[in-house]
């Protein structure tokens, strides 16, 4: 049987939100930007207007600015747009029960109950009419027998357009694209295949495929059955989710970070988001991560063991400034911070005791941390801080744990801090 | 002009926990029941700029949409303007 899958892609999804909302601002150029005085200012999104004077997403808000002088900006909304997003998976519910969620504005869906491509493209028109129709947006629709072909389609046309891409159009409409344009392969990949030679899709279709797995290993391979139409990966369950790998926070603080007692403050805040939300999902973890990002945007990441699996702030801390003394040179101001618990193990698994007996002092501080957990969930996060956190108001009152924006499942790739598995 | 006006609109919640508008408190204090609700569906308003459950009425003999936005009641006055 025919499999009938649909990429459904809402274009410019936060744009046009903000388009619907502000019919005054619809015909001109507008961006949705993140908040300048917090150095959040990248745009996030942009309408067509916009494009049209070259504006592109994640590009600095003063850079558009330039490009485009008439540039009306709007902040995000993020509350509105989760509303539209599961308004809209409530439409794609309708025709299916298997949604696989890719961010917030994209979805695949698997149709193959209705038979044919044809009738595909009947149900993809009609999905698109019931999204204009409820929401007031437009979507671009692609479908093809394999998810990574849909995807394809819903970039040919925009915007709110469907395109079919038959197995018999494969030579003609999807070979001669350029490489780069498949799902999955990144600049330093395209780099790899045009080393080789290997510009569209077609010529990584007809390599020969021990040459790929050579050079890219068993992800070679895959590629060359996706370039030849052959991915047969299923679309997931509606509401099914990954098993979650890791917890992480990062933020980028409102100044840059000059000195040790700055850097502590900020690690604090995060290990304690980092510690509630693993206490949350009932895991210890039994490796920590630490990122910095310094002002000239220099990424550096170190990773240590913990001594025992732990969901406790306290040592989390204590792993994460260990690391960030013995790592960072201080040679720049910090920008950014970042903490990630890896390795996560159930917290009813048994664990390792320690031979000193520490293990009565950590039971106090996780009934300790458990008890500040309840009261900020009944008072509010900020009903109860830690002093140091007070000695500096505009780092202080980070809160990470409930600013972090939980996208309803699936990778967003406008966000690069919030990861599939970074739940 | 502005086709979205926000309103205050007195709601009869029945034993399901669905809504039905009942009477529509304009800004000048004036209020106008509601004497029917020919449809109720989720949609969008292009010219008011919103969307939310629509509710169809029938008001002292014209038809007006008013929608349910995320709590706020908001009259769609596109179809007087035309």
């Amino acid at each position: 049987m025919t499999r009938v899958i649909l990429h459904a892609d809402l274009n410019n999804f936060y744009a046009s939100v903000e388009c619907l909302r502000h019919p005054e601002l619809r015909d001109g150029p507008l961006a949705v930007c993140g908040d300048p005085e917090q150095r959040h200012g990248i745009v996030l999104a942009k309408n067509y207007p916009a494009k049209a004077y070259g504006v592109s997403t994640g590009e600095a808000v003063w850079q558009a600015k330039q490009k485009c002088p008439g540039l009306r900006l709007v902040k995000p909304d993020m509350p509105t747009y989760l509303r539209f997003a599961q308004g809209v998976r409530q439409i794609y519910r309708r025709y299916t029960d298997w949604i696989e969620p890719f961010g917030l504005d994209e979805a695949w869906l698997d149709l193959s109950d209705c038979g044919s491509l044809e009738a595909g493209r009947d149900l993809a028109d009609r999905i698109r009419r019931d999204i204009a129709f409820e929401w007031g947006i437009t979507a671009s629709v692609g479908v093809a027998d394999n998810k990574v072909f849909a995807k394809l389609g819903s970039d040919m046309k925009k915007p709110d357009a469907t395109t079919v891409l038959f197995p018999s159009q494969y030579r003609q409409k999807v070979w001669r694209l350029p490489v780069g344009e498949l799902l999955y392969i990144g600049p330093a990949t395209t780099r790899k295949l045009y080393n080789l030679g290997l510009y569209t899709i077609g010529d990584l279709a007809q390599a020969d495929a021990a040459l790929l797995s050579g050079l890219l290993g068993k992800w070679g391979l895959t590629l060359h059955r996706y370039a030849n139409g052959l991915d047969a990966s299923p679309v997931a369950r509606d509401g099914a989710r990954d098993p979650v790998q890791s917890i992480g926070n990062s933020t980028t603080t409102p100044r840059d970070l000059t000195t040790c007692q700055e850097v502590r403050i900020t690690l604090q805040a995060l290990c304690e988001s980092v510690a509630a939300r693993l206490r949350e999902g009932g895991f210890r973890a039994r490796t920590l991560q630490l990122g910095v990002r310094d002002k000239q945007l220099f990424w550096l990441t170190r990773q240590c063991k913990l001594e025992s699996p732990s969901c406790l702030a306290e040592e989390l801390f204590e792993a994460a400034y260990g690391l960030f003394v013995k790592h960072y040179r201080w040679e720049q101001p910090i920008r950014s911070l970042g903490v990630r618990a890896d390795d996560l193990l159930s917290r009813e698994s048994a664990v390792q005791l320690d031979l000193f007996c520490r293990q009565a002092k950590r039971l106090r501080q996780e009934a300790l941390e458990t008890t500040v957990d309840g009261l900020r969930k009944r008072f509010g996060y900020y009903a109860l801080q830690r002093a140091s956190q007070l000695s500096d108001p505009s780092l202080g009152r980070l809160n990470p744990k409930d600013d972090h924006v939980a996208y309803p499942g699936g990778y967003s790739p406008m966000s690069a801090e919030v990861k599939r598995r970074d739940l | 002009m502005t086709c979205k006006q926000y309103v205050a609109v007195d709601v009869f919640v029945d034993l399901e926990g669905g809504l039905r508008p009942t009477v529509i408190h304009w800004e000048d204090g004036r209020r106008f029941s509601i004497d029917r609700v020919y449809d109720v569906r989720q949609a969008a308003s292009l010219k008011a700029g919103g969307c939310g459950m629509r509710y169809t009425c029938r008001v002292r003999n014209r038809v007006v949409d008013l929608f349910c936005e995320d709590g706020r009641w908001f009259l769609d006055l596109s179809r007087r303007a035309q």
